[in-house]
């Protein structure tokens, strides 16, 4: 039975989500995650600390320490919803991995209602962490963003050999299924060359058969106005959308992926 | 059954071109039948008065001119200009009068008129002083009646000024055996009967009446057939001369006879449609299922390779193009509860066979096309949802959602047969039932069911209970004691429900008024020979000849009413944060937010009663400076500060519609105070009243007659729409308003409930977008919701829209239980479409 008193730090719960995982879903927002990647469009889920931003004029706390029973009280109000689309739970951030416990039994508690779980995650921990999640997840929507170690530290603070190692491992496990998501941004992977080499390494991974690119967008922007921070991407372009289509087809002739644009 | 081919028909060329000529032109009001049946009324005093309507009827159909548009395929207009309009003196005139100089340049619903039919309108009209219905109804109520109409308790607008339509006929009956079928009946019918009987001299007269109906029907498609030869013999195009040829035949034999290949039936169906809007000027004339009635001679043509499913689809997008050219003018104040040109002729697919199996067939998927390629208004396309409805036909109903156009309505079966049984209808006739205008569902053919009766606006009871009954200085209902007296929630709440069961006993004396006055003046033979008992009966409809009588007003503002209750509950009498006392003032001085020039004269009104209460005269002069300095009045700072911070704290509450159980309950319960008291009271035709939860769009201009209310609402601002949270105040998305809006008692608003959500463009963008769609509206019908429509469009759409409407002119929004053009609605419609809560779901 999951322990439905175990609390952690999330930022915001949001129902009628249909871009994270099969049918209609509720995200549930960690605060808190490891990487500081530029394009970031939650700036508000990068400290685990309790902060002020500032939405619509007006000052706003920005993270709650909520058990688990509270969130499933949410989660659980949109059963009719999950019932008819095959939707659920998915967990998202920040970084779900950093805050183990807490959402670990927050899959379990999902699983013993019958709610569809999915989260999305780097990846970034000791593979013994992940191995806690992978027996309550159905759905693992992985980021890979990009192939070369160098480039990955340079945008996102770390680089990226750990969480290729996990994606194997995870493929390797069969616990659960594994989609790929590849952030396209503007000046970092914005190249077909470096597209299809992540689509390469997706591609090698047993079981994996989805791709999804998702297109840079500039939704957070205010965020950082909001946090006092600059944004770091500056007035970089959005992507068109006929490169997007073009690297979709790309992917779909060098793999046997299933590759569409966004979630 | 159905074939998924059906679905990629492509619109042809000939439809844009009809659409264009349609819209070409400011519509136009007409004199001819105001003329017509003047003159002949004139001619037949002290006959019967169903006689008397036959005979107008058919001397309107024999002279009213007639024209075939160009490209048309299927004939009959009511008007030369397209979009035209008729007037309906026999209803009320005096309100057309008064608006010929600024018909023209209103704001919501213009109408062109020509000096020389303001003339002619002038003459007819003349002889209808103290011969119309709404000035027999209006004698007909008691005085209190009026003060509360006066008072905007209520307005009965609706068929106080027009004829009654908000029906659906045997539009079946006509396809099988045709007019000279149902006149059959008639003879046969007056044959049997003993000129002994003690009703036969109502009853003949009112058979008499049907065969002079159907021969006068006849007649005018016979005039149609004619013109059709005519101009097919000087048609040069030898396409169009052959299209003309068939039209010349259909109307030969169509309406008189039954019809036999899919062309026909369109034709008959076109002509009951038309005629019935002719007879008298009743909206929500409703097609109903009309998939359902059409299929069958689809079905045979398709068999016979005499028809191609994309010149079925042609035909079927000509109809839908006449559904616009029908039109109607309202008063200034209706044009803008019902804005948008509307006359809600309401059109449904899918849903249930009579046997409880799944309807849908290639019609179905046919009609939601024609909404598609056409992209217009009309008809208000509905469709049927029940547990087997296959996810294919809704997916192709959500994509027809997601151009935005605001159409289809969604309506649930599994909680609207239910409702209808415990009404009394049979479980045939539930599982066959259709709707009516916005959102009202009754069986076809056997119901008369007033289903638009009046609104109701909720929140004035409970401004009573703050001003003990006073309504600008003078008494407006009754008193229910200071409200400073009440000392705790049930109090107040008991003082809410006294003024609710006062209000609502007038409204059905308005309603039951109206109605004795249309049965006495106004009995519409021609209708009623479609409608099932009205012959062997020897009644009109209007008389209570229907197998299923109802009257149906609807009540507004829950969500305005639920979370206000729920402020007095928490802030005053849990919390105590409020008195009572400083509510009642906070809420007379509009929150601190100063006062509109409505307000001021309401508050010079008032003062106005208390001076003259203490025997002192009060003159213009008095009011005028009392409205000055009101204007001008400055509340001192604390005051105002408290007032504002009074709205802060309500601003904090929880809301109806974000899914929370405590204020959900109590919007629940507050639906039953109008609800419970209403299906207490009978009509003058034998049947009961049935609660709707609905406002078309009344919630803006009734709003601009309510003060300020405890949920923080200020003064003269819209109230909430239908059964939708107020505007604004749901901000946990679809899901959590579904919820909300699903614990309401749904089967008790048997006249129906309208549930109104935008949505976001991104929220519906690709295959995902459309399945999570589909799986929103199943989710909140699962929970037995009753209906649902949509408004998809962006804030910086509408907004541009409102800046450039030319730029906009096909821009089609969903307006409460009906599509409209979003730029022919009045600006403050519009304000309040955009004000409604984004459901963004993106982050």
């Amino acid at each position: 039975m999951a322990d439905k008193n175990v609390s952690g730090r999330i930022f915001d719960i949001q129902r009628y989500s249909i871009h994270d995982g099969i049918g209609v879903r509720t995200i549930v927002f960690l605060k808190g995650c490891a990487l500081r990647c530029r394009w970031c469009c939650n700036p508000e889920s990068q400290e685990y600390d309790i902060q002020r931003m500032t939405v619509n004029g007006k000052s706003k706390t920005i993270g709650r320490d909520v058990t688990v029973k509270e969130v499933m009280d949410i989660v659980k109000r949109d059963m009719p919803y999950y019932g008819r689309s095959g939707g659920g739970l998915t967990l998202s951030g920040g970084e779900s991995l950093l805050q183990p416990e807490f959402a670990v039994e927050l899959l379990k508690a999902s699983k013993e209602m019958g709610i569809n779980t999915a989260m999305e995650s780097m990846g970034y921990a000791k593979f013994d962490t992940i191995m806690k999640f992978l027996p309550y997840l159905d759905t693992y929507l992985m980021d890979i963003k990009h192939m070369n170690p160098a480039k990955h530290r340079e945008f996102t603070g770390k680089e990226n050999t750990l969480m290729l190692e996990n994606a194997m491992k995870i493929a390797e496990s069969r616990m659960c299924e594994l989609i790929i998501r590849v952030p396209v941004v503007p000046g970092f992977n914005d190249t077909e060359r470096e597209i299809l080499e992540i689509a390469a390494y997706a591609a090698s991974l047993p079981g994996v058969s989805e791709l999804h690119l998702l297109p840079y967008h500039k939704y957070g922007q205010g965020k950082y106005e909001g946090l006092g921070r600059p944004y770091p991407m500056g007035d970089a372009p959005m992507i068109p959308e006929e490169k997007m289509e073009k690297w979709k087809d790309a992917v779909k002739r060098h793999t046997a992926l299933h590759c569409q644009i966004g979630g | 059954m159905f074939t998924s081919d059906v679905k990629s028909i492509k619109k042809t060329d000939r439809i844009t071109r009809l659409v264009e000529h349609l819209y070409a032109k400011l519509p136009e009001i007409e004199a001819a039948r105001a003329e017509l049946i003047t003159e002949s009324y004139r001619e037949t005093e002290g006959q019967p008065v169903v006689m008397r309507r036959a005979k107008a009827f058919a001397h309107i159909l024999e002279n009213i001119p007639i024209i075939i548009r160009p490209e048309e395929l299927v004939a009959g207009s009511s008007t030369i200009a397209p979009r035209g309009c008729q007037t309906y003196p026999e209803f009320s005139y005096e309100w057309l009068e008064a608006e010929f100089d600024t018909v023209e340049h209103r704001a919501a619903d213009p109408f062109y008129i020509a000096e020389d039919t303001k003339k002619r309108l002038k003459e007819a009209n003349r002889y209808w002083k103290g011969k119309t219905t709404s000035e027999l109804a209006y004698s007909y109520m008691e005085p209190e009646t009026h003060r509360a109409m006066e008072h905007n308790f209520f307005t009965p607008g609706n068929y106080f000024y027009n004829g009654v339509g908000h029906i659906t006929v045997q539009y079946e009956k006509v396809l099988q055996i045709g007019f000279a079928g149902i006149k059959k009946e008639a003879q046969e019918e007056l044959a049997s009967c003993c000129v002994g009987a003690e009703n036969y001299a109502r009853k003949s007269r009112f058979l008499q009446a049907v065969i002079l109906s159907c021969d006068a029907v006849i007649g005018y498609s016979k005039r149609y057939a004619k013109l059709a030869q005519e101009m097919a013999a000087k048609e040069g195009n030898a396409q169009r001369k052959k299209e003309l040829l068939t039209i010349a035949e259909n109307c030969a034999k169509v309406p008189e006879h039954g019809a036999e290949g899919f062309w026909e039936a369109c034709q008959s169906f076109w002509f009951v449609q038309q005629l019935l809007q002719l007879e008298s000027s009743g909206h929500s004339i409703s097609p109903g299922r009309f998939d359902q009635y059409m299929y069958p001679y689809y079905e045979k043509d398709i068999e016979n390779g005499k028809l191609t499913p994309e010149f079925a689809q042609e035909l079927l997008d000509c109809i839908w193009v006449k559904l616009n050219d029908l039109n109607k003018c309202r008063d200034a104040a209706s044009a803008e509860g019902f804005a948008g040109y509307s006359l809600f002729q309401n059109l449904i697919v899918g849903g249930q066979t009579v046997e409880g199996k799944d309807a849908t067939n290639d019609l179905s998927f046919m009609c939601i096309n024609a909404s598609k390629h056409v992209f217009l208004p009309q008809p208000s396309l509905s469709i049927r949802v029940w547990n087997r409805s296959p996810q294919e036909l809704l997916l192709h109903a959500a994509d027809l959602t997601r151009t935005g156009i605001g159409l289809p309505a969604y309506y649930n079966d599994e909680i609207i047969i239910p409702a209808l049984i415990h009404r009394g209808l049979s479980l045939e006739d539930a599982r066959d039932y259709n709707i009516i205008g916005c959102v009202e569902p009754q069986k076809a053919g056997k119901t008369e069911g007033w289903h638009d009766a009046a609104f109701f606006n909720m929140c004035r009871p409970l401004e009573m209970v703050f001003s003990n009954g006073y309504d600008n200085g003078e008494i407006a209902s009754i008193q229910t004691g200071n409200v400073e007296d009440f000392k705790t929630f049930d109090e107040f709440y008991d003082a809410y429900k006294k003024q609710m069961n006062y209000n609502i006993a007038l409204l059905v004396n308005a309603d039951n008024a109206i109605d004795v006055a249309h049965a006495t003046l106004c009995p519409l033979p021609f209708e009623s020979c479609m409608a099932d008992d009205c012959m062997k009966r020897g009644m009109s409809l209007q008389e209570g000849g229907a197998v299923y009588n109802f009257t149906g007003p609807q009540g507004f503002g829950i969500a305005n009413v639920a979370d206000s209750l729920y402020t007095v509950k928490k802030l005053v009498y849990e919390e105590k944060k409020v008195s009572i006392g400083e509510l009642k003032r906070a809420l007379q001085m509009n929150f601190g937010q100063g006062f509109d020039a409505i307000t001021a004269k309401e508050i010079a009104l008032q003062v106005a009663g208390q001076l003259r209460d203490q025997g002192r005269e009060v003159t213009p002069d008095i009011i005028a400076m009392t409205i000055r300095n009101v204007l001008t009045m400055e509340l001192p700072k604390e005051e105002k500060a408290r007032y504002e911070q009074i709205r802060d704290m309500i601003d904090e509450l929880p809301k109806f519609g974000n899914d929370i159980d405590e204020v959900d309950a109590l919007a629940r319960d507050a639906a039953y105070t109008y609800t419970k008291p209403l299906e207490t009271f009978k009509n003058p035709r034998g049947g009961i009243f049935q609660a709707g939860l609905y406002p078309v769009s009344a919630n803006v201009p009734l709003g601009a007659q309510t003060g300020a209310t405890p949920d923080g609402r200020l003064a003269h601002m819209p109230v909430a729409d239908g059964v939708s949270p107020s505007s604004g105040k749901d901000v946990h998305g679809p899901t959590a308003a579904c919820n909300s809006v699903a614990r309401l008692d749904h089967a008790i608003a048997s006249n129906g409930t309208l549930f109104n959500m935008k949505m976001h463009p991104t929220a519906m963008a690709g295959e995902k977008g459309l399945e999570s769609f589909v799986a929103l509206v199943r989710g909140y019908f699962d929970q037995k919701g009753m209906h649902m429509q949509f408004n998809v469009v962006d804030r910086q759409t509408l907004i541009d829209a409102q800046r450039n409407p030319e730029k906009y002119s096909g821009l089609v929004v969903r307006v409460a239980g009906y599509s409209a053009l979003f730029t022919t609605l009045s600006k403050s419609l519009q304000d309040d479409i955009i004000r409604r809560t984004e459901q963004a779901t993106n982050r």
